[in-house]
């Protein structure tokens, strides 16, 4: 499950990245699809089972993600962190916004926990995608390797 | 061999032959106070269930969004695409930062807002008839979220990234700038969908 993507290396050559952006953006869809389908129940308790399952794939298609970024090798780490950071920060902001929505409205128990982690994802992934996209194109210097 | 390898890049987008570049700020710190004072004033309408001022988030904000998605996608886009690939680094330099602050803003503005006054009206009761409706809506600013989260906004950053590098890759930026308007447009046109569904919902 490798992508091939045009990142630069210090020989101006292509490199193969992991498909971060893709699992990321599978990651963020479904926590979508179940935020959608609670909304359109609300105020009203809506059926849990969905909701849970569309999170738990949700997490499980980040963790993927980011343990796969985890391993690259010759990545432009610094970029990823300052940019993941100040994206973090804006999406954390935007999940507020909505969470608030939420409680204003009596969102209360096991929906609104299933909402906050909902949330939560979304707040996670899009700065990884934002993060990774922009340090994919840094020209990094290889890893020396001592063996 | 790095350098090398940007500057061949670089001339063969054709960046290094154009005029000298301007420092380009990501984030237009000036605007910040704006944005906070807009989430300010949305947070108190919210909370106040102020319904001139819902509607005036909800209305004046999607009217914008959608109108920017069309003006970009359709107008801008096209023209952006015959200009040389230093005419179009110069547009994306003072463009694309302003985009990182004004797009959010309207998403942000548009939805909380849009969601308060359907609680507030009582259209998201399952036996209101624009409940339907409303549903549908849901499902198209769903779609357009992914697209909008997961391809056009990391295109902008990127970008403008790319913009502050000593020797940028006209390439990357010619690819990356594509992407971005053509999603631009795609969530115009969907926003066409959602205009309908919403105007239906206020006559019905």
């Amino acid at each position: 499950m490798i992508a091939r993507v045009d990142t630069p290396s210090p020989g101006g050559s292509p490199r193969w990245l992991p498909p971060v952006t893709q699992l990321q953006v599978g990651a963020l869809a479904l926590v979508i699809v179940g935020g959608v389908y609670m909304a359109s129940y609300f105020p009203q308790r809506p059926p849990l089972a969905l909701p849970i399952a569309l999170l738990a794939a949700s997490v499980t298609m980040s963790a993927i993600g980011a343990v796969m970024l985890a391993r690259v090798r010759d990545f432009a780490w610094d970029t990823f962190l300052l940019v993941g950071r100040w994206a973090l920060l804006a999406y954390v902001i935007q999940a507020g916004m909505i969470e608030y929505a939420f409680v204003h409205n009596h969102a209360r128990g096991a929906p609104l926990v299933v909402v906050t982690l909902m949330l939560v994802m979304f707040a996670i992934t899009i700065p990884t995608v934002i993060a990774f996209t922009v340090a994919r194109y840094e020209v990094v210097q290889p890893v020396q390797s001592h063996t | 061999m790095t350098d090398e390898a940007h500057v061949r890049s670089a001339v063969a987008g054709g960046l290094a032959e154009g005029p000298p570049r301007a420092a380009i700020q990501v984030v237009p710190l000036r605007g910040l106070p704006v944005v906070g004072a807009i989430l300010v004033f949305l947070i108190v309408a919210i909370a106040g269930n102020w319904r001139w001022a819902l509607d005036l988030f909800h209305v004046a904000g999607g009217g914008l969004w959608t109108a920017i998605d069309l003006f970009v996608g359709l107008v801008v886009g096209p023209i952006l695409g015959r200009l040389s690939i230093p005419a179009r680094a110069e547009f994306s330099a003072r463009f694309m930062p302003k985009m990182v602050l004004i797009m959010p803003t309207l998403v942000v503005m548009t939805l909380a807002a849009g969601f308060q006054l359907a609680i507030d009206l009582g259209n998201l009761e399952p036996s209101s008839p624009n409940h339907g409706w409303l549903v549908a809506s849901f499902a198209i600013v769903g779609v357009m979220s992914v697209i909008a989260l997961g391809v056009l906004e990391p295109a902008n950053i990127a970008v403008l990234f790319e913009m502050r590098k000593p020797l940028p890759d006209g390439e990357v930026i010619a690819k990356l700038m594509k992407r971005f308007v053509y999603t631009a447009g795609i969530l115009g046109l969907m926003q066409v969908g959602t205009l309908v569904i919403m105007t239906r919902v206020a006559t019905q």
